[in-house]
């Protein structure tokens, strides 16, 4: 094999697409920011909570590439991941965080 | 790199690196032979030797502070130790026995036999290996010298608040403690990720996941939960840290912490770590079962998929150590079902091994009678575990000897009982002389017994009241008849001395064997996988030629074959399967190359932990060590080029492992 | 198994894929358990402000704001650092690492310039538990951003007098992917900690 392997990598995106995704990433924090000076009411978490998983999958499927990469690298990603919130929020829920 | 022994009549297969310079820095260490070869070298099996030496010693220590325990509760009103050394000694006892025994024996024998198992030349980053080893052990060493400078740790292995907090533990001991299990966490988790990546990256062709050997697949569930497990204790160390020497409260309640937020984050670090303990030796006596039943392993897919389901629970019961907490009775209720649940796999496993040996033709050699007495005294250990995963019971189990006789009947009846067996059954491979089995067999039976005499009682002890970690009795409180708490601690103490002599007895076995022991065949035990298709020792790059794996127990099939009526029958010797895998030996092998970065790296952190105690410039200068080792690192290849190898070999014909 | 193939780890694994990716995904798959318990930490202690100030008062949501949109933007040049790298464009490569590097260094800034403003106004470190763990997950943070820039810095010297050993480009990647990691734990914190309020 040659140096150049990686080529499903280069396959993800254009430069012009990179900054397509940053425009997007931004256009989302910005509406993350108008709700501390907008009133949401009830909408207010889930929102927020929302637009935080957007972007977090967003930067986790373009910039670090999982979507188009080795199906192996999102598993190992994905299961410290959701291994994290499910121990986490067991813990916090046995002190009655969410109650 | 080494010359390699190779049998003469192979064409050339390793050659000698001669670098002329590593970039600048320190040129690249080529001793092959005396210590500088083992200080620099990345050989797994050089380091696995290294991790294992390493685990024996520190067991001897922690059996010595076992064995000071046993002798201050054997009479009432013990002298030996007065309360204080008796709290460091059980404190320092478990975590020695815990992080730098079992742990780094279980990571010496993955080490070394998990690539030749999967049938690599080496694990996939060779430095990282070593640098794991030198953090494991400067964490270790690190650990042990609060003894010496003020007194160890003494707030037991679990370290609650308020026990570990500034006014029960005004000695450095604790913040020795706390960084050398950080130096340790490191080791692991880089151990983990190398681990891991070896056992996906690194098979050799055909070498599918479920043709793997069993004590690999077991070996790559332990570092799947070292991976997520570590960074919890890291986090609940650096916590406690912080509160002990920068001031913050996190576990204070007069501060209006939580204490049990400790407790959460251990024991969720906590139970996984107790399958990272018996899960290698699951996977050992997998291996020793079919090998001395003459048959293969029953329902290898159940063995494989409970494994990875007790990996799997394992995350969910870790509230099992709280209920006498106060969790409120949701979470109790929760965490029992789901300990009761876990218990169920676990029941596989050993169902599996009694199928395995059903109807065998059985040798019980050293190694078999460990793995046979494995399942015996595990089964016993697992029974008492499901018994307090019912909440209630463990109310009155808590804090008791019962809880002290559970855990030693899975841990050393489980976890040690496997790695002796372990011991017997891979001598042979690892140095080429046969360990004595008479010997070995009243090894055995002094452990055995031992084990029994000293944890058996502590059933009753516990379901008496005797507490957990009290430095004296007394002849007062002891009571009457069969539950004279006088006679049975007495009876632990002198089975502790039973027990201490079995293990003697395997260290002096191992003595004689060294000096007098019977060179080993080249297949002592007509095994099955493929750590065995290769020479003992195995040479420096494991195999001459990459073998082509068609089958599980590829060695065995190799060997055997089904005649006309069906019955398996000897086809080739192994000496004949070796020499196939020779007569195709790859004509240059360019293994990874000895490098001094991995040591200098390790050297940095226990000095960064020391100024983190007594002066933080200290820790600063630590940190310049740690990062000269990376830059060194980061420049340096892992195998040196060709062209700095002797003789020159032409790229065309060269094999680059790593 | 042949030729040039160290250089590179893929070439000739089991899976195809590059150790070092792999190892590096599985080391961020760790990460997300340490940064886990550091944010759970914060989240039962958040509330508990003793004498202190409360979160509410000492936050200026458009200053973190501000910084917390650098930090994303130096993900998108740092994926144009890796984009130029797997093309072998070297110029390119180096201009948008240091700028990554750059705008990571303007993160770290405001961060200490935070902590200071924090501190003044009465949120030291001891203050209460709201503070300790406050300063705990967002130190950690910061310190894996410094390190971050101590690789992106270093790498630029190294390749510039080529002694990367093995492909430049993986290289380049592996800090790459570390470097986005690390923005991703910013946007939870961002969200988690500052936008809702205790
Ligand atoms: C059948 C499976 C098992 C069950 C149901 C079980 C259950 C339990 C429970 C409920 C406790 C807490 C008791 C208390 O402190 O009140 C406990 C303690 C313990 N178990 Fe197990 N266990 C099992 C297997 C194991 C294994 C495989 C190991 C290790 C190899 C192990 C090691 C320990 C240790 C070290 C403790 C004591 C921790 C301490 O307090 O210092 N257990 N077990
Ligand atoms: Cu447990």
């Amino acid at each position: 094999m040659t140096t150049e392997t990686h080529s499903t990598t280069e396959h993800g995106m254009s430069n012009a697409g990179y900054v397509r995704i940053a425009a997007i990433l931004a256009a989302i924090t910005a509406l993350e920011v108008s709700t501390y000076y907008i009133d949401l009411g009830a909408l207010f978490l889930p929102s927020l909570l929302i637009m935080m998983a957007v972007k977090f999958v967003i930067v986790v499927s373009y910039f670090m590439h999982l979507k188009y990469d080795n199906k192996l690298f999102s598993w190992v990603f994905y299961a410290g991941l959701i291994l994290a919130l499910i121990v986490y929020g067991i813990f916090l829920a046995t002190f009655h965080f969410f109650s | 790199m080494a010359i390699i022994e190779r049998p003469a009549s192979t064409n050339e297969v390793a050659t000698v690196a001669t670098p002329s310079s590593s970039l600048g820095a320190l040129k690249r260490p080529v001793a092959t032979t005396g210590w500088k070869s083992w200080l620099f070298t990345v050989d797994h099996k050089k380091l696995g030797i290294m991790y294992s030496a390493t685990a024996l010693f520190f067991f001897i220590v922690g059996g010595l502070e076992a064995v000071l325990i046993r002798l201050q509760l054997a009479a009432p009103n013990g002298k030996v130790l007065n309360a204080d050394l008796y709290n460091q000694m059980f404190t320092m006892h478990a975590t020695t026995m815990v992080f730098l025994f079992v742990m780094p024996m279980a990571a010496g024998l993955a080490n070394y036999f998990i690539p030749l198992q999967i049938g690599a030349r080496d694990v996939a980053f060779p430095r990282i290996n070593a640098f794991s080893f030198w953090a494991l052990l400067f964490g270790g060493i690190f650990l042990n010298m609060s003894w010496f400078l003020g007194g160890a740790a003494d707030g037991g292995w679990f370290m609650y608040a308020p026990n570990s907090g500034p006014i029960f533990s005004p000695s450095h001991g604790i913040d020795f403690w706390i960084l050398g299990l950080q130096l340790a966490g490191i080791a692991s988790l880089a151990g983990a990720v190398n681990l891991i990546t070896t056992v996906l990256n690194m098979r050799a062709p055909g070498m599918k996941l479920m043709r793997m050997p069993i004590f690999t697949w077991m070996q790559l569930v332990v570092q799947f939960l070292l991976l997520f497990a570590v960074p919890v204790i890291t986090v609940a160390l650096f916590l406690l840290s912080f509160q002990r020497n920068f001031g913050a409260t996190f576990f204070d309640v007069s501060a209006g912490a939580d204490p049990l937020l400790w407790q959460h984050l251990f024991w969720i670090f906590g139970h996984p770590e107790v399958y990272i303990l018996i899960l290698p030796s699951f996977g050992i006596i997998s291996e020793v079962l079919p090998v001395f039943s003459r048959k293969p392993l029953f329902g290898y897919p159940f063995v494989v998929f409970s494994g990875a389901a007790i990996g799997f629970v394992g995350w969910g019961v870790w509230a099992h150590h709280m209920f006498a907490s106060g969790l409120g009775p949701v979470s109790v209720a929760v965490f029992s079902i789901s300990t009761m649940a876990i218990a169920v796999p676990t029941g596989v496993k050993i169902v599996n091994w009694t199928m395995t040996i059903w109807g065998g033709k059985l040798q019980f050699t050293a190694a078999m009678k460990f793995a046979v007495g494995l399942i015996v005294l595990f089964t016993i250990g697992g029974l008492s575990g499901v018994t307090h995963s019912v909440a209630p019971s463990d109310t009155q189990q808590t804090d008791t000897y019962y809880i002290v006789a559970h855990f030693h009947y899975v841990l050393f009846g489980g976890a040690v009982f496997g790695l002796f067996s372990g011991f017997y059954y891979w001598w042979p491979k690892v140095f080429g002389k046969l360990l004595n089995e008479k010997l070995g067999t009243w090894n055995f039976w002094m452990m055995v017994i031992g084990m029994n005499m000293t944890f058996g009682p502590m059933h009753i002890l516990g379901l008496q009241g005797q507490p957990r970690r009290m430095y004296q009795w007394t002849e007062a409180r002891a009571g009457e008849g069969f539950f004279n708490l006088g006679f049975w601690n007495t009876f632990a103490s002198v089975g502790s001395l039973v027990l201490s002599t079995g293990i003697l007895l395997f260290l002096i076995n191992v003595v004689i064997t060294t000096r007098s022991g019977k060179v080993a065949p080249l297949d002592p035990w007509d095994a099955r996988s493929l750590e065995w298709m290769t020479s003992n020792p195995p040479k420096e790059h494991n195999f001459d030629s990459i073998p082509t794996v068609s089958h599980l127990d590829e060695f065995f099939h190799r060997k055997y074959q089904e005649d006309a009526s069906g019955q398996m029958v000897k086809v080739k010797t192994a000496e004949q399967v070796m020499q196939e895998l020779e007569d195709n030996a790859d004509a240059h092998i360019h293994m990874p190359s000895p490098s001094y970065w991995p040591i200098v790296l390790a050297a940095g952190l226990p000095v960064i932990a020391f100024g983190v105690i007594y002066s933080i410039p200290i820790a600063i200068f630590g940190g310049v060590i740690v990062l000269f080792g990376a830059y060194g690192w980061a420049i340096e290849p892992s195998t040196a080029p060709d062209d700095d190898f002797d003789p020159p070999a032409t790229t065309k014909d060269v094999v680059h492992v790593g | 198994m042949t030729s040039d193939s160290h250089a590179d780890g893929g070439a000739h694994s089991s899976t195809g894929l590059s150790n070092n990716k792999l190892g590096m995904w599985l080391f961020l798959g760790s990460e997300c358990l340490l940064f886990g318990g550091l944010i759970s930490t914060y989240m039962l202690y958040r509330g508990r402000v003793g004498a202190g100030p409360r979160p509410s008062q000492v936050f200026d949501i458009p200053f973190t704001s501000v910084s917390s949109f650098v930090l994303l933007m130096s993900s998108l040049t740092m994926v144009l650092a890796v984009s130029a790298a797997h093309k072998g464009d070297d110029r390119n490569t180096y201009l948008w690492i240091t700028v990554t590097a750059l705008l990571g260094a303007t993160f770290v800034g405001g961060q200490v310039y935070e902590f200071t403003a924090f501190y003044n106004e009465g949120m030291g470190f001891t203050t209460s538990l709201f503070s300790s763990s406050f300063f705990v997950l967002t130190g950690f943070h910061g310190v894996h951003v410094t390190v971050g820039i101590i690789m992106l810095m270093s790498i630029v010297g190294i390749m510039k007098r080529s002694k990367v050993p093995g492909s430049k480009a993986e290289t380049v990647e592996m800090i790459g992917l570390y470097w986005h990691f690390v923005d991703i734990i910013w946007i939870i914190i961002f969200t988690l900690i500052y936008l809702i309020p205790a």
